[in-house]
């Protein structure tokens, strides 16, 4: 059966200068939650974007293959996509402040999206609107509806955008670090509710995060970026327990996991910073802060199996993952 | 919304009371007003008798405060020159002016907001570039120099329009083009970049993300953030259209309100002066406030202020 999102060698560049994504590969499947996880600047919000054609103006998508539900998103013209978008691919943001229409009621922004895609009353898409509020957990709907969004906050926004993208039923939420700029409680009131809305609707959530706290919470399986390529992927559980990539070993030492961090030992950090990846370069983008590079690093880096569905991209072998301190 | 409507007009009265104080000061300062009526030809006697007749013999607060008083029920006195009533002076050209100022706004309307918007959508081509010339070219040309230009084009080589007067709907259409061209520039340049800031927000990257049409995003979503600037500087330039219009009334015969003010200084007829002075301020003062008001009705967020 084939994937419900399929991306393969995505390359996305900005005015011919050097690529933000440099030929990144994954698969979404139906119903599940997929993260793709970075540190700022890898490229992982530009490939949401790419995805969703929504790049900024100078902004170049090409691929192998990018395709959804069977559709090829690379053949179709602007105006079918957007009859894709906001119906049966839905994308939130990472700035709930900015991402309404200060000018228009929060009923009006919610209910166009029924009206376009599936046309019918503007009265039916409020009572759509109205019950799509009180699933994503937003107390008296019908009162927000009248509301503009100065008068809701940040959580609450998020929470609109949420169940303003479940409007046409999608088979599949991009969400772009939903809850990067909200409060701690506030976000793990959303994450629930995500994985709550992925269980009983059988959504397809593509998570972008920097978070790997939130990973392990509410991901099913991980695509882990570096300098715009997809270096590791693997199921969480997986992921978690024998990471593979040296820059993945170097991310999940940077954050405190129970009962792997030992109380006197320092986390771990990665040297360096991402390098400046410029047009003609070769090999591994990581060899400069990888403690175990050599010159091998510097050609084609094969993508290796790990077992399973678990597959990086390092010349190293798979390593079998250490015993873990009882 | 109401209190914001209340907080203004009490603003607006204030402001006239100010212009008001200001308008009769400036005009006694102007020199023994008894003096300039009678004429060089005039004996100390006749003088003496003008200012009896005319009330300037009276202490300085009671004229002011008898001016205020009658003027807050609309009456304005006498014209020394024109022999008839200030207010149905005004009254008489006020339509005129009115009329050619709303001929230039909607013509200046209508030319810079599809023109600034056509600008912002075709960023840095050469469309917008063409655009922007234009609003060089346009704020840089005089007023009487394309009112001379039009009215020799249009009024004697072509022979379509007339050239002076005020007779036909056809009068105000040459006065209300060169009016549109003093407001143009800024209208356009205002809403392309509103246009551009809107169209680069976050919410428009949401409004594309829900797959709305391209149509429904620029007009609907961007434009309405786009326009609250617009609204604001149209009213001002509204304002100054029916004040500053002096030149065109001049250069086009038509005789307005800002013809007659400047009629009324050179005659030192200081009763139209104050008035004329007066009713361009309560204008200006209604224009803000309508602005206001179109304003918190644009923007959601103006409306609790």
């Amino acid at each position: 059966m084939s994937a419900l999102l399929e991306v393969e060698d995505l390359v996305v560049t900005f005015g011919g200068r050097s690529a933000a994504v440099r030929g990144a590969s994954f698969r979404v499947e139906k119903g599940e939650t997929h993260c793709l996880v970075g540190e700022s600047g890898c490229g992982k919000s530009v490939t949401a974007l790419s995805i969703m054609n929504l790049l900024a103006r100078g902004g170049q998508r090409s691929a192998k293959r990018m395709s959804f539900a069977g559709t090829d998103l690379l053949s179709l013209s602007d105006r079918e996509m957007a009859r894709l978008r906001g119906n049966r691919i839905s994308m939130i943001f990472q700035e709930p402040m900015t991402s309404l229409n200060p000018a228009f009621t929060v009923g009006s922004q919610m209910a166009e999206v029924l009206t376009r895609h599936k046309g019918g009353t503007r009265a039916a898409a409020l009572e759509r609107s109205v019950e799509l509020m009180g699933r994503v957990g937003i107390t008296a709907p019908e009162m927000r509806l009248g509301q503009f969004p100065h008068q809701l906050s940040g959580g609450l926004r998020q929470r609109v955008m949420i169940a303003m993208a479940l409007m046409c039923d999608p088979q599949l939420l991009v969400a772009d670090e939903p809850t990067t700029a909200l409060d701690v409680t506030v976000q793990a009131q959303i994450l629930r509710l995500l994985a709550t809305l992925k269980r009983e609707l059988g959504l397809a959530i593509l998570l972008i995060t920097h978070d790997l706290g939130i990973v392990a919470r509410v991901a099913d399986r991980v695509s882990v970026m570096y300098a715009g390529e997809v270096v590791e992927r693997a199921p969480t559980a997986e992921l978690f327990r024998s990471p593979q990539h040296p820059y993945t070993r170097g991310l999940l030492s940077c954050v405190p996991v129970p009962g792997r961090v030992q109380r006197d030992r320092p986390l771990g950090s990665i040297p360096g910073v991402v390098p400046a990846i410029g047009p003609g370069f070769a090999g591994c983008a990581f060899r400069s802060r990888c403690s175990q590079a050599d010159a091998t690093c510097e050609h084609e880096i094969p993508r290796r199996q790990a077992g399973g569905t678990h597959d990086y991209l390092c010349r190293l072998a798979p390593q079998v993952s250490e015993p873990q301190p009882a | 919304m109401l209190l914001l409507i209340a907080r203004r007009l009490g603003l607006g009265l204030l402001v006239a009371l100010t212009v008001m104080t200001l308008a009769f000061m400036l005009t006694r300062l102007s020199g023994d007003l008894a003096i300039s009526i009678a004429g060089p030809a005039a004996t100390q006697a006749d003088v003496e008798i003008i200012r009896k007749a005319y009330g300037l013999d009276r202490p300085l607060y009671v004229q002011f405060f008898s001016w205020v008083g009658r003027a807050m029920v609309g009456d304005f006195g006498q014209s020394y020159f024109f022999k008839d009533s200030v207010a149905n002076l005004i009254a008489r050209r006020l339509p005129i002016t009115l009329t050619l100022g709303l001929t230039g706004l909607s013509l200046a309307l209508i030319i810079s907001i599809p023109l600034g918007i056509l600008a912002a959508v075709r960023e840095n081509t050469w469309i917008d570039r063409g655009v922007t010339m234009f609003t060089m070219v346009g704020q840089a040309i005089p007023s009487f120099w394309l009112a001379l230009i039009l009215m020799i084009v249009l009024g004697l080589n072509l022979g379509i329009l007339p050239i002076s007067g005020t007779g036909t709907w056809q009068h105000f259409v040459m006065p209300g083009i060169v009016l549109a061209f003093t407001a143009i520039p800024a209208l356009t340049r205002l809403t392309r970049s509103g246009m551009i800031e809107a169209m680069a927000s976050d919410y428009i990257r949401t409004a594309r993300a829900k797959g709305l049409s391209r149509a429904r995003i620029i007009f609907k979503h961007a434009l309405r953030n786009a326009a609250i600037p617009v609204v604001s500087i149209a009213a001002v330039q509204l304002g100054f259209m029916l004040g500053g219009s002096i030149v065109i009334e001049t250069v086009f015969a038509l005789h307005g309100v800002g013809y007659l003010g400047w009629e009324s200084i050179a005659k030192n007829d200081f009763p139209v002066v104050q008035a004329v002075v007066l009713v361009l301020a309560s204008i200006y003062i209604g224009l803000t406030l309508l602005s206001d008001i179109l304003n918190a009705l644009l923007d959601p967020r103006l409306r609790t202020g």
